[in-house]
């Protein structure tokens, strides 16, 4: 660039003013994204009109007729595509919190056993997470279903668990209860128990800012959540009855089942989870200066106190945002359950329900936005933890 | 903002052309050399690749015969493996230009999904395998039983009315694939597989002692079987549905894969029939806006249907599948094709 | 008994060795396996799994292993069944590709490595030639492996297995970081449309598994196409495994820009650089560097999830296992196939692992006290 003579040109000036720039900048920005956005919905609408196809989400109150074998809500071939919708929806929503509850615990086990001052249990912690992380979870699942299916006894020579828990290549086969009249009593318990907890962890922690008392809380709570109710049961005569599995020609009745799929999916995301939530974890402790804990234990506090009230509200500020996009994946991955016949939202109304009719726009839109919503729920639950547990700056 | 305005103005039009009236199936498919053809990932007989990845059977055959029609070299395919799931979806959306995948008719699929169904090629019946060690003998007898059945597929719909209709419950595992479907069913996953009969038919050919697996007397559905096109392209939909035709006229008047290139070249013979058939008389092919030769290449290339079925699904091959329905109808069987006239 | 006295001057005291309870095996394991009586405990009952497990493992993976054999026949009952994987190597190699041409996938192999060596280490002789090839290798490479100017052509549906997945890794390594990097300036940007569309773009992107993407891409990309226009199908894998990787990309780099203090940035503006030049020689030079590990967990995650497209019918080894178990002379062999799968996998990846681990040593200027 030579001299810098006011240039003439109205445009090239315009360019160099920040303001002019950037609402120029954002008109070819906006111009850009919505004639893409235009050309894809256009090309859309013509080729669905070549074929003589419109978007239409009436199909749903149609009959499926298909069966779907894991179904916890009513459910038959004479149901319609909406229900077989909600049945894959719970599939999914079942998979992915069990996933999430049992990668956790894996994963804090993992986490302090990579810590551990026990030189096998770290080196074991340590070739675990590393097997488990780099190895695609597709492969896991894949693994893992077919070891069930192969090397489990077939359904007559199934492992028999004092005659009321079966395990074969059919899932494991447990008895069901069926509730009572009388059981409701002890669901009242339960909630009063709840009620009661709430209250007490309340009141305790108010006695305890004003006096300096300490109740033991955790244990009355558990008492009055768990025992109480269980002292009832057994008072009403134990108002369950269990409906117990029986092998019946080709397959056990009666019971319920966890099938080979939901075991494989779900062990496979947990596990392989776990060992990224160790990973974060280990972070997490090691992220605390020590200078934390001394300060804590020169204040003559009992090492579990140090854990409960130092380290880990300190560690877990560190844990939960990755923590959040471990769960997030977790729920992806499920729908992963495509691989092994998992009847999940992808497999019902994003596969089957989507053949049978010829509505994939329709299906999988809807697939999208239940997993976008999923997602949102998720994270938003653990950003409105992360929020309640974040140091509080002044 | 000048400027500007002359992008806007360019992107709106780019958006424009798009609407531009779509060019036929017929020049697509010439444009692009080659015919896209949507089969299944693999059912040994009616499509699968073979060591050296070229696609064999019965349905890769005729996706060979409409290449051969069209473009001159029934070697101008390019094979689209679909699921069950995912084959109406690559048909509509363009990703295949016809379909020949042991797909069966139904009202719901011509009308609902904006399939246009060529004429059927192939008479099949949904039926069940099990084991020879269960001593099953009857369908009926499979009340609990866990079946293998893969989805997507009018087969799952037949399963679930079958059950209902005479009041037995069962457990479906779901599959994907037939490789899929014969694992679970070899690992004892399930104790029954049950697709259409041809199928049962090449599956069970897999095993090494056949004998240990029995396919069960019911035949609970019909399946006509047929190839399919998009809806809206009658050009495309005539030239399919006449290309088998021709195959089945072909295997009548006793036109085959060594005589009918000769034929077509030859001066025309005595026969009227075999003269519009190969081209030497009448103008069949322009009608369709096809050259004159097409039929004739069209058998040429895998022979008529009676070779296409011996040498891929008859009883001569692993399937052993007799001719039975799949017959001409002056041998007994139901093939009954309009006339080339 | 009479002990000598000696006496030293001091700093003459010759060094004694340590006193046997701290040194040695034993000292060792008391240290680390037995310190206390819980630590007792979970050392025997890791020990009594590791016995479990450990034997049997080994026992059927290579004692009772079998090596060389024709069908599952040939294969100890009760042992692996390796001959299996022998016999099809190829295959999970080359995919279908044909067999004539192999040579060109090997060449596109061993360039990949140099181009791959000149970008990951620094003290490698003449770099600086070998970055300019590196920089001109994804031309090679596409046109060693499909062909055209010359060599025989070989269609994208003949890909398959270990080459298939490095080409989809390869790729979506190569541009998603660009791209990552790109949305991540987008999302910081001060411009609200384009930070929007960037925002909705990432939050959409990570909201949806992989595999409705790659079904949308394989089955259904066409609705959204001018009518009659239709393109490579393992482009279009490649292009939505890329944007797929590129929206978490963004996330890992914006993480990276959060962290610098913001006066680099008014220092940078202050000496008068306009935004890019900012960006390039000030912000994204440290943000990167903080976010290696990141972006690296990021490439191991794309390179694990291009297993996925078996689901829309791409051969990756995975996908030819799962083919490959379901051929008659050797049912039931899923077990040694998907642990042979795993093994590739777990080498690649944990290498990366490592050299992220090399490389956050390396760039570790001293900012970390």
């Amino acid at each position: 660039m030579s001299t810098p003579t006011p240039n003439t040109n109205a445009l090239v000036r315009a360019w160099y003013d920040k303001e002019t720039r950037s609402v120029i900048v954002q008109i070819i920005a906006a111009a850009l994204i919505l004639s893409f956005f235009a050309f894809i919905i256009n090309n859309a609408v013509v080729n669905l009109s070549n074929i003589g196809k419109d978007i239409n989400f009436s199909f749903l109150w149609d009959n499926a007729s298909y069966d779907i074998n894991q179904h916890l809500i009513e459910y038959s071939s004479t149901s319609s595509h909406f229900r077989a919708m909600i049945v894959g929806l719970i599939n999914t929503l079942l998979v992915a919190v069990a996933g999430i509850v049992l990668a956790t615990i894996l994963g804090f086990i993992l986490g302090v056993m990579r810590l551990s001052r026990n030189w096998l249990t770290q080196k074991i912690a340590y070739v675990y997470i590393e097997y488990m992380r780099n190895v695609p979870v597709l492969l896991h699942i894949l693994l893992l279903h077919g070891l069930i299916v192969s090397s489990l006894p077939r359904p007559k020579g199934s492992y028999n668990f004092g005659d009321t828990f079966f395990l074969n290549n059919r899932g494991f086969q447990m008895p069901s209860p069926e509730f009572q009249s009388l059981f409701w009593i002890v669901g009242g318990f339960v909630v009063a128990g709840l009620a009661f907890a709430w209250w007490f962890s309340r009141y305790a922690k108010n006695v305890q800012d004003t006096t300096g008392k300490t109740y033991p809380v955790a244990l009355i709570n558990l008492a009055a959540i768990l025992l109480m109710p269980l002292v009832v049961y057994f008072a009403l005569g134990s108002p369950i009855e269990w409906d117990v599995p029986a092998l019946k020609g080709f397959n056990f009745k009666g019971g319920m089942v966890v099938r080979p799929e939901f075991i494989a999916l779900w062990l496979a995301l947990s596990l392989y989870t776990a060992a990224f939530i160790g990973e974060i974890v280990r972070a997490g402790i090691v992220a605390i200066d020590h200078g934390q804990t001394e300060a804590a234990q020169a204040l003559g506090i009992s090492n579990s106190r140090v854990l409960k009230l130092v380290v880990i509200p300190q560690g877990l500020r560190v844990i939960i945002p990755p923590l959040t996009s471990q769960y997030l994946n977790l729920a992806k991955n499920s729908s992963l359950a495509l691989a092994i016949g998992y009847m999940d939202i992808v497999a019902t109304i994003g596969g089957i329900s989507l053949n049978q009719t010829g509505r994939e726009m329709e299906c999988m839109l809807i697939v999208m936005a239940i997993y976008l919503i999923i997602s949102l729920l998720i994270s938003s639950g653990m950003n409105w933890y992360n929020d309640r547990i974040r140091l509080v700056e002044r | 903002m000048k400027l500007i305005n002359k992008v806007l103005t360019g992107m709106a039009l780019t958006a424009m052309t798009a609407t531009a009236a779509q060019a036929s199936t017929l020049e697509d498919v010439r444009a692009a050399g080659e015919l896209k053809c949507v089969v299944t990932t693999g059912l040994a007989g009616f499509a699968a690749p073979d060591a050296n990845g070229r696609w064999e059977g019965f349905d890769a055959d005729f996706c060979r015969a409409v290449a051969a029609a069209v473009l001159g070299d029934g070697d101008k395919v390019k094979f689209v493996p679909s699921t069950g799931k995912t084959r109406f979806t690559m048909l509509n959306s363009g990703e295949g230009d016809i379909l020949f995948r042991n797909t069966t008719e139904t009202l719901s699929r011509d009308v609902d999904l904006k399939l246009s169904f060529l004429p059927v090629n192939f008479y099949d019946g949904q039926g069940f395998m099990v084991p020879a060690s269960l001593g099953v003998n009857s369908a009926l007898d499979l009340d609990g039983a866990s079946v293998c059945i893969q989805t997507g597929t009018t087969t799952e719909l037949n399963l679930a009315d079958y059950f209902r209709a005479n009041g037995m419950s069962y457990e479906p595992v779901p599959i994907e694939t037939n490789e899929e479907g014969f694992t679970n069913y070899v690992a004892g996953r399930c104790d029954v597989y049950t697709t259409d009969a041809s199928g049962l038919a090449s599956t069970r050919a897999k095993f090494d002692d056949p004998t240990q697996h029995v396919v069960l007397p019911e035949i609970i559905s019909k399946e006509p079987l047929g190839g399919a096109v998009r809806h809206g392209d009658d050009q495309w939909h005539d030239i399919g549905k006449w290309v088998v035709n021709a195959l089945i006229n072909a295997e009548e008047m006793g036109v085959n894969q060594k005589n009918a290139m000769n034929l077509a070249a030859n001066a025309p013979g005595n026969n009227p029939g075999i003269n519009r058939l190969v081209g030497t008389e009448g103008s069949m092919g322009a009608m369709l806006g096809l050259d004159a030769k097409w039929a004739a290449r069209a058998i040429a290339q895998g022979g008529n249907y009676g070779e296409i079925y011996e040498r891929n699904v008859g009883p001569n091959t692993p399937l052993e599948i007799g001719r039975g329905l799949n017959n001409l109808w002056n041998n007994g069987g139901v093939l009954y094709a309009a006339p080339i006239r | 008994m009479t002990m000598t006295k000696q006496t030293y001057a001091p700093g003459t005291h010759p060094s004694l060795p340590a006193p046997t309870s701290t040194t040695g095996l034993i000292y060792w394991l008391r240290v680390n396996l037995f310190s206390s009586v819980a630590n007792s405990i979970i050392t025997l009952v890791s020990l009594y799994l590791l016995y479990l497990a450990l034997p049997a493992s080994i026992n059927w993976l290579f004692l009772d292993a079998t090596y060389i054999g024709e069908t599952r026949k040939d294969c100890a009952p009760n042992g692996a069944c390796l001959a299996f994987i022998g016999e099809r190597f190829n295959l999970f190699v080359y995919g279908f590709y044909p067999e004539h041409l192999r040579w060109r996938v090997d060449l596109a192999t061993i360039l990949l490595a140099v181009a791959g060596a000149a970008v990951l280490w620094d003290n490698i002789p003449a770099r600086k030639y070998m970055l300019r090839f590196a920089l001109i290798y994804p031309f090679i490479g596409a046109w060693l492996l499909s062909g055209g100017f010359g060599l025989e052509h070989v269609g994208t549906h003949l890909f398959g297995g270990l080459m298939l997945t490095l080409t989809i890794g390869v790729t979506g390594i190569v541009c998603s970081l660009p791209i990552g990097i790109l949305l991540a300036l987008g999302r910081q940007s001060n411009l609200p449309i384009i930070k929007y569309f960037c925002i909705g773009f990432i939050e959409f992107i990570r909201g949806v598994p992989l595999i409705t993407l790659l079904f949308v891409a394989s089955t259904m990309l066409s609705y959204f196409l001018p009518p009659g226009t239709t393109f490579d199908l393992l482009m279009r894998v490649l292009i939505m495994v890329t944007l797929f990787s590129s929206a978490y990309m963004a996330e890992v780099i914006r993480g990276g820009l959060q962290a610098l203090p913001k006066g680099q940035l008014e220092a940078a503006e202050s000496l008068g650089l306009n935004y890019s030049q900012a960006m390039r020689f000030i912000i994204l030079p440290q943000a990167l560097k903080i976010s290696i590990p990141g972006i690296v967990n990021t490439f191991i995650g794309l390179y694990k999830d291009s297993t996925l497209v078996i689901v829309i019918g791409l051969l990756d080894p995975l996908g030819i296992g799962r083919a490959s178990v379901a051929d008659s002379a050797w049912l039931g062999l899923s077990t040694e196939v998907y642990l042979f799968v795993a093994i590739f996998f777990f080498i690649s990846c944990f290498g990366m692992a490592r050299y992220s681990l090399y490389l956050e040593n390396k760039l570790n200027t001293g900012h970390k006290r």
